[in-house]
């Protein structure tokens, strides 16, 4: 009896895993001598250099050479897949992969521009977690469904500069108490830009009077309750930002610079590792340090997606398989390479990968994963929409 | 021999009309249906006034339009207004070619390029607070003043202002080589005006028609600039160009809708400030005639010019320090407040080419030399025909060559790339190339065409009566005459191939790398000192081809004294 369940059982689990070893190799003889235009946030020299890496490895062991599209916002290449599917080149695509998530991804999906769902098929997504709950599993509360593949965590942080700052504020309802200490030291991103939304986001979490109603999509009435905390503080908050808040930063970058230029206090990144790394470029102050909101922040995944018309998408799956490698995510997680946080589940990984992960080195400035605290779930994607707008409406005339 | 220069002109035209006309009115057109709400890639079909609708509802709409409009027209009257003061002031004082020879930093240097580095010099932690800081200013922090990204778009003037003043200072002096300037000073001081006074009564008014196309071109490229705009210009809401430019990239792709229509407004808004301008134009010349009759010697117009003067000056002085912040960020590690030089130093970023710049300076380097040698040739084919066919310059065919300088860039690309695409001609080197055609090939046109007009007939007369065919005129006394020209003209094209930016991004699908587009890139992350190596190589490539534009038909032609820039000047 017991027998006779589990026996088809296995065979369903076998017949796949037999077919995707053989569907790989034929992945991976088709990849082999194509080049993949992967489309990417070109602002952080170490994202770029770690990418040009990734391109020398593939190249190396697969044949496959990986050429960066550097984009100034991710959203570039979502126009272009569409121009081409509005002049109708659903093949031969130029998009071939894309640093993705949020609403760039929830944007394609809906509108049937991603290839896939190929995240099954990859082999090393055996190291990731991809349970229907798990972190790798939703971007921005929408399901993921294989349509991309993970490769850096991220986490909201805030960076100071412990020269200049002595304690900075423990809650998002502290900042302020301490912008009105210490007005035009204190701003954030233009909410049109990710980091300036998730700013707003960040702090809707802590205020809004019951959090729960942020991962089911936002409506004009539960908008209206959730967010009315949000702006009154906004409202008490911004008459002591940086200019008196009638001009904000275009992105983390520029405001990063600010920071390093004294011109503010405290500056914001989705990378717990960014400022250590800055500091070791000379990019920020060596008293540059990370903290977090007593509650925790909000963290997501970034991942990798492929175009439906992609001309090299057998090359893409090599690349983003070759980014879930054990190895790949050691090298970058070092702090020396890029430090950005690892999405494979520990609990995956074999003795040798863990004891890798173990010896990389450590930075004054780079927190531990204890100290970041709680992972807050990012709102369903509706909110952030609504949120950049709600903004521009109230804040820009 | 007529009906082959005009079988020349009309192939030149017929290139003209299949690689200019068309393809802007295929993208306007691809604009003009989505703004109007077809665009069947996004779901969108139906023929609608919705996109219009919700541009008008979208936050800061009229104030981005405002802003646009002060800052483009504003910027175009001062630098006119400069200009003319200056030239007035110090013409006859500055010898044309060494004039020349000082603005070349200036036009060489990108707009960009210029930005970043004016934008480290006037912001609130710039080199300028950095120099006086703390000892003067008692700043221990930087003060919180608006000077970069400021309301008003005052910034965005001045930066606006560091590359437009030499430019229009360039046109006027050429203008000037075609005009009997010092008889005319000579008479009119003789009867008793001063010398300010001569040339804004005398002078100015014949040198005015001879410039009016490049200030409209002045006028066109302020209102629809993108990346000055984003470096220094307001940031809540931006200028329109930048608003557009912004939607247009949303996640959200059902802005692409609403910002096809604002991108129509944006060509509306040019076609109108240049209809505005010609009848201020007229007004200014009532006035004018008026304060002529009166025959007032106007010598306390004096100190106004020579404020005028003082401030081109301080422009110039902004402008080099702008360039030399830049390459000092580039040879440093960190560099931070007060401190007036880097803390600490490093060639870390020029040893290392791989890291992108070498790569981006070879297609840089291809890409403007292949567009320039197309556009020169081209040129030279247009300007041959005319002279074949006995036919003076066409006013039609002129607005032509000069419609993709006066079409807003942003108006047409995106529907552009659109029609290329469904051509099944995607992004690629040769696309970007026909693109950059499109705004190199009327610079060149600029450039060359009144040299080549000016040519003494007299010489081919000799020739031709020698029995020299047309094709041997050509090489054996034309080009020879008019290399230093022609190389000015290269010139010119290679630093517009250089800088540009929109073109290059839209039409490359982003693959294609120049300095400008990683230039303009870099700047949206944090690393001056990266900004700084992009900034200083995208400086230096068109300043190296100035320098041999100057130099080498000095060394060519070092024993015949009289072609030395007296043609072609």
């Amino acid at each position: 009896m017991r027998l006779s369940t589990v026996l088809p059982l296995t065979l369903a689990l076998a017949t796949p895993a037999l077919a995707q070893s053989t569907d790989w190799q034929a992945t991976l003889d088709a990849a082999r001598g194509q080049t993949v235009y992967w489309n990417a946030w070109g602002g952080d020299a170490r994202s770029n250099d770690f990418i040009t890496w990734v391109g020398q490895q593939t190249d190396a062991r697969y044949g496959v050479k990986v050429e960066q599209v550097k984009l100034t916002d991710t959203a570039e290449a979502v126009t272009r897949v569409i121009a081409e599917k509005a002049a109708g080149q659903d093949t031969g695509g130029s998009v071939d992969l894309i640093w993705i998530n949020g609403a760039n991804f929830a944007a394609m999906k809906e509108q049937g521009l991603l290839h896939g769902p190929f995240v099954a098929g990859l082999p090393n997504a055996a190291y990731v977690d991809l349970s229907p709950a798990a972190a790798a599993s939703v971007d921005f509360t929408v399901p993921v469904e294989g349509y991309e593949s993970p490769w850096r965590l991220a986490k909201f942080v805030f960076t100071y500069d412990s020269a200049r700052v002595e304690a900075p504020p423990a809650t998002l309802a502290g900042f302020v108490d301490w912008a009105a200490a210490h007005p035009g030291r204190l701003t954030h991103p233009n909410p049109s830009n990710f980091m300036g939304a998730t700013f707003l986001k960040q702090a809707l979490i802590e205020l809004t009077p019951d959090p729960t109603v942020l991962q089911a999509p936002a409506t004009d009435a539960s908008f209206a309750a959730a967010t009315a905390p949000l702006w009154a503080w906004y409202d008490a908050l911004r008459p002591n930002l940086w200019q008196a808040g009638a001009t904000f930063p275009e992105n983390q970058s520029v405001q990063q610079q600010m920071l390093n230029d004294g011109e503010i206090d405290i500056a914001m990144s989705f990378d717990p590792a960014s400022t250590a790394a800055a500091i070791e470029q000379g990019l920020l102050p060596e008293s540059a340090r990370v903290f977090v909101p007593a509650g925790g922040s909000i963290g997501n995944v970034s991942f990798v997606a492929i175009p439906y018309n992609a001309a090299n998408w057998q090359g893409a799956e090599v690349v983003a398989n070759f980014l879930l490698d054990p190895a790949t995510q050691a090298h970058m997680q070092d702090i020396t390479v890029l430090g950005s946080f690892s999405v494979l589940d520990p609990a995956r990984l074999d003795a040798e990968a863990q004891a890798a992960f173990a010896a990389l080195p450590s930075a004054p400035a780079l927190p531990a994963l204890a100290e970041l605290g709680p992972t807050l779930l990012e709102p369903h994607g509706s909110w952030m929409t609504r949120l950049s707008e709600e903004w521009a409406r109230r804040y820009t005339r | 021999m007529r009906s082959r220069g005009r079988a020349l002109r009309a192939g030149v035209l017929a290139l003209l009309l299949g690689g200019i006309i068309l393809p802007i009115g295929f993208g306007l057109w691809e604009t003009l249906r989505a703004a109007f709400g077809i665009l069947p890639a996004i779901g969108a079909h139906h023929l609608s006034l919705e996109p219009w609708r919700a541009l008008v509802a979208l936050p800061g709409f009229a104030t981005s339009l405002r802003l646009t409009l002060i800052t483009g027209i504003g910027s175009t009257v001062l630098a006119l207004v400069l200009a003319t003061g200056f030239c007035a002031a110090v013409h006859g004082r500055i010898g044309a070619s060494a004039g020349a020879r000082l603005l070349t930093p200036y036009l060489a240097a990108p707009h960009a390029a210029l930005a970043i580095g004016v934008a480290f010099l006037i912001a609130p932690s710039g080199w300028i607070a950095r120099l006086v800081s703390p000892w003067l200013t008692g700043w221990d922090q930087p003060p919180q003043i608006a000077s970069v990204h400021d309301g008003w778009g005052l910034a965005l003037m001045l930066g606006l202002l560091v590359k437009e003043v030499p430019f229009l200072l360039l046109v006027i002096l050429s203008a000037l080589g075609q005009l009997p300037v010092r008889q005319e000073m000579a008479a009119g001081r003789v009867l008793g005006y001063g010398r300010g006074a001569v040339w804004l009564k005398l002078i100015m008014p014949q040198v005015y028609p001879l410039i009016r196309l490049p200030v409209f071109i002045v006028l066109a490229f302020a209102l629809s600039v993108v990346d000055v705009a984003i470096i220094l210009g307001p940031s809540n809401p931006p200028t329109l160009a930048v608003a557009i430019t912004r939607w247009y990239s949303s996640p959200d792709t059902r802005l692409i809708l609403p910002a096809s229509a604002a991108a129509l407004t944006q060509g509306a808004l040019v076609i109108g400030a240049i209809a505005l301008w010609a009848g201020g134009e007229r007004v200014v010349a009532a006035l004018g005639l008026r304060w002529l009759r009166r025959g007032a010697r106007g010598r306390s117009a004096e100190p106004g010019l020579w404020t005028a003067s003082a401030l081109v000056a301080a422009l110039m002085g902004l402008g080099l320090a702008a360039l030399v912040g830049l390459a000092l960020w580039s040879l440093a590690w960190r560099w931070p407040w007060p401190l007036g030089l880097p803390e600490r130093w490093s060639l870390a970023g020029w040893l290392n080419p791989a890291s992108g710049w070498g790569g981006a300076l070879v297609l840089t380097l291809g890409l403007g030399l292949a567009t320039t040698a197309l556009a020169l040739a081209l040129a030279m084919a247009w300007l041959e025909g005319e002279d074949r066919a006995r036919r003076g310059r066409a006013r039609w065919a002129a607005v032509l060559i000069y419609l993709p300088l006066l079409v807003p860039q942003i108006g047409f690309l995106y529907g552009l790339n659109v029609a290329w695409l469904r051509v099944g001609l995607s992004g690629g080197i040769p696309a970007v190339i026909w693109a950059q055609e499109l705004f190199v090939f009327p610079y060149v046109m600029i450039a060359l065409s009144d040299p080549w007009r000016a040519l003494d007939a007299r010489l081919l007369h000799t020739a031709a009566a020698l029995g020299a065919s047309p094709l041997r005129q050509l090489l054996a006394v034309k080009l020879p005459i008019l290399l230093r020209p022609i190389l000015t003209a290269a010139a010119i094209g290679f630093g517009v191939s250089v800088a540009l930016y929109l073109p290059t991004l839209f039409l490359g699908a982003g693959r294609v790398a120049t300095l400008t587009t990683e230039a303009v890139t870099l700047s949206s992350g944090s690393d001056r000192r990266v900004v700084g190596i992009y900034a200083v190589l995208q400086a230096a490539l068109p300043l190296a081809a100035y320098l041999a534009a100057i130099a080498l038909p000095a060394m060519v032609q070092r024993n015949r004294c009289n072609l030395n820039g007296a043609l072609g000047a």
